[in-house]
């Protein structure tokens, strides 16, 4: 059994290597989608081009101006004359922040009274839009307070006492700037291998069937399951190779820092190719042609991406959605290699997911297995 | 160029389409597929992340603090945790997003300085809703340190003075409830658009490759440009449908505002459907085989279009590179062009630069694609 198997694993790397389109399908997606996803796939908040109108010219109002200015969030696009001009600037988006502060501010603020500032805000994109108005608001809370603090130690009055105030101390945990490569970079690992083994291994079958080749083999003493394990083998070690390739490339190029185990890793990866070998096969069983393995392809993987989590948070999707998600076997393998890359949590953490790619990995092979031999009959 | 032999070819590319329906499908299956898994499915809105809290004071300001946090509609109800042992293992699984740790003195250092800190402890592992929950953290805060203040001030027989000495009033403007689908929808139209446009024309040289018929085709006399404009026509036809489908799914369906013009709309998507189709037929053209010529032309629309055309990741934030690289990528100035009729309501003018970019990309890949076919055998 083992020698039959091991000629068809040689028969298979051969043809892999002999077959270019077959290494550029391996090779070059991944290298492009790391590189792609690792630098264009963001949300965060830089720079946000801003507009500011000054009506009050006082003291005050050029030192909250400064403070926009020398943040790191804000970048100070156009001194405004008039309102109009701030306006137009938001409408045909110059700026993605409008500041208005009015005559009168200062004048506010130093009898320790609320001093109001506007800001418009370029809604179109909301997450960068709601991200924004949240430095916005930092940064003038923070100023305020640093103010009164100041009119409370000049004074020395009653109406300059600190103001009671509760803040925040917040830490980041696993990701202490925040940095969104260090969330994509692991995810693309997970759907990369996730699309590159499906396409791979249900063209490799597909075509078989479509050049006749299939049944070739099928008249050697070669029995089904021996032929699938040969046939699948190859992809499974080739998704190991591209696993570990890019996992390099995410520490050693992107500075991803890891903090798990290699071997939890390992284990969550030969859980999840399984589970993708064992769709590649089912969709193999269900066409006839390369052009339909195509377009299943498309049909399938699609959804399975969107619905992983991989950019998206599953908890922010409509309820029906969420449990859709539990039977998408890359939702799980995206939570294990987040944590083993940031959190550095193992099996004792893990093991609901590792159960869970299990559980798919089993259920999608049996019906696979058993589709392929009635197919053959 | 004559318009007989156009409409010839034409008829001609009809009459496959409706004998093999697999055009039918691509042009009517996808566009379903891809707005509602995207449309449901792709979402930014940040509501009820997982709270715990470890209140180390148990006095009633600090519960009446927690309280503040559990009536927020952003945080989930809070989850008391018993000790640091607790907290490591809850962030690590995944059970909580932010810690809240109430300070052993936090009254008394309310009481003594009028200043106290919460400690928040954010998994970062997701680092856009770490930061919007951060956000909220600090909103409720400062709600509640206003409350407090008035409190205070009443109490003490005061005039009321300040709560806040710097009050931001904000506005948002085109997208007023900051939903994210309603920018997501927009660009999940261009995203369909590019796709469907390019698959369908991807099949339709490789096509008589594969079947034998392109030295038939060679044969007559019809002229490239010819060719180009009879194999594209009907194309445009099923596109135009799709794109009809696609926003009428995105305004009734998915309810994202519509305020420009009709007109505005078909003339830009006419551009980019010929943008589009005329990638796939490049592809087509250069690729004999069927299944090939479409991964290709997937791989040359999908890609580019997700990322680089600032359809969920906004481009003012990539890399400077990178920033260069999606001025090639004419879903870009699409993408552009759709948010913008949707949200804003510009009209031509407004749009005039995206627009012309759109079009000098349609103009060269005409005469690409016009070029591309040799009615040669080898």
């Amino acid at each position: 059994m083992f020698g039959r198997i091991l000629q068809l694993l040689i028969k298979e790397l051969l043809q892999f290597r002999r077959d270019r389109s077959a290494r550029f399908r391996l090779l070059i997606p991944p290298v492009i989608q790391m590189l792609v996803f690792g630098y264009a796939a963001t949300f965060e908040v830089f720079d946000v081009s801003t507009a500011i109108l000054d009506q009050d010219r006082t003291q005050e109002s050029r030192a909250l101006t400064a403070a926009f200015v020398h943040s790191s969030r804000f970048r100070v696009t156009l001194s405004a004359a008039t309102r109009q001009q701030l306006r137009d600037a938001v409408e045909r988006s110059d700026a993605q922040v409008g500041l208005v502060i009015p005559p009168g501010f200062a004048e506010l603020l130093r009898k320790g009274q609320t001093s109001p500032v506007q800001a418009v805000v370029d809604g179109t994109n909301s997450n960068t839009a709601l991200i924004a108005l949240g430095y916005v608001g930092q940064i003038a809370g923070t100023f305020g307070q640093d103010y009164a603090q100041d009119l409370a130690r000049r004074t020395g009055r009653a109406r300059g006492r600190p103001l009671v105030s509760v803040s925040l101390e917040e830490r980041y945990w696993y990701n202490p700037n925040l940095n969104s490569r260090w969330f994509f970079v692991p995810g693309v690992i997970g759907s990369v291998l996730l699309i590159t083994i499906v396409n791979l291994s249900a063209f490799a079958i597909v075509r078989e069937r479509e050049v006749g080749t299939l049944e070739q083999i099928m008249v050697t003493p070669i029995r089904p399951v021996e032929f699938l394990i040969g046939k699948t083998l190859p992809f499974f070690l080739i998704g190991l190779v591209e696993v570990a390739i890019t996992t390099t490339v995410g520490m050693l190029w992107f500075q991803v820092p890891f903090r798990g185990s290699f071997l939890v890793l390992l284990a969550g990866t030969s859980l999840f190719l399984l589970c993708v070998l064992a769709l590649g096969l089912l969709i193999s069983t269900l066409c006839a042609t390369q052009q339909q393995a195509f377009a299943t392809n498309f049909f399938v993987l699609n959804p399975m991406f969107i619905l992983s989590g991989f950019s998206f948070p599953i908890a922010s999707m409509p309820e029906f959605l969420q449990w859709l998600t539990y039977l998408d076997p890359l939702r799980y393998f995206l939570v294990i290699i987040r944590a083993t890359f940031l959190k550095g949590v193992g099996m004792e953490i893990l093991w609901h997911q590792m159960l869970a790619l299990a559980a798919i990995a089993f259920g999608l092979l049996a019906v696979a297995v058993l589709r392929f031999r009635k197919s053959l009959d | 160029m004559r318009l007989r032999r156009v409409r010839a070819v034409a008829v001609k590319e009809v009459l496959q389409i409706v004998r093999d329906p697999r055009s039918l499908m691509i042009a009517l299956l996808i566009p379903l597929m891809q707005m509602f898994v995207f449309g449901y499915g792709v979402s930014l809105d940040v509501k009820h992340i997982p709270l715990c809290v470890q209140d180390r004071e148990a006095s009633q300001a600090s519960r009446e603090l927690v309280r503040h946090f559990g009536a927020s509609r952003y945080f989930s109800a809070p989850r008391p945790l018993a000790g640091q042992g607790e907290i490591v293992r809850r962030l690590d699984d995944g059970t909580c997003r932010i810690v809240l740790v109430v300070p052993a003195d936090f009254s008394r250092r309310l009481n003594d300085t009028g200043a106290a800190a919460v400690q928040a402890l954010v998994d970062g592992t997701d680092s856009n809703t770490a930061n919007i929950a951060a956000n909220y953290a600090r909103a409720v805060l400062s709600a509640y340190s206003a409350g407090l203040r008035l409190d205070t001030v009443q109490r003490r027989g005061e005039s009321l003075q300040t709560l806040s000495p710097v009050d931001v009033e904000s506005r948002v403007w085109f997208n007023e409830d900051l939903e994210s689908r309603n920018f997501i929808v927009p660009g999940i139209v261009a995203l369909v658009m590019a796709i469907v446009g390019a698959q369908l024309t991807a099949l339709t040289i490789a096509r008589e490759w594969e079947r034998g018929t392109m030295e038939q085709l060679v044969s007559t006399p019809v002229e490239p440009m010819e060719l180009l404009v009879g194999k594209l026509l009907p194309y445009f036809g099923l596109g135009l449908m799709d794109a009809a489908i696609c926003l009428a799914l995105a305004v009734f369906w998915f309810g994202v505002p519509f305020r420009g013009t009709l007109f505005t709309l078909f003339f830009t998507t006419s551009l980019f459907l010929l943008v589009v189709l005329c990638i796939g037929y490049l592809v087509s053209v250069s690729i004999r085989s069927q299944v090939a010529a479409s991964q290709v032309a997937l791989l040359l629309t999908m890609m580019p279009t997700v990322l680089l055309s600032g359809f969920a990741f906004p481009i003012d934030q990539m890399p400077a590179l990178v920033r260069g690289v999606t001025f090639l990528v004419s879903a870009r100035y699409y993408v552009h062009i759709l948010k913008a009729v949707f949200l804003k309501g510009s009209g031509l003018t407004a749009l005039a630069l995206p627009i012309l970019c759109l079009a000098v990309y349609a103009l060269v890949l005409v005469v690409l694609a016009a070029r591309a076919f040799r009615k040669t055998l080898d």
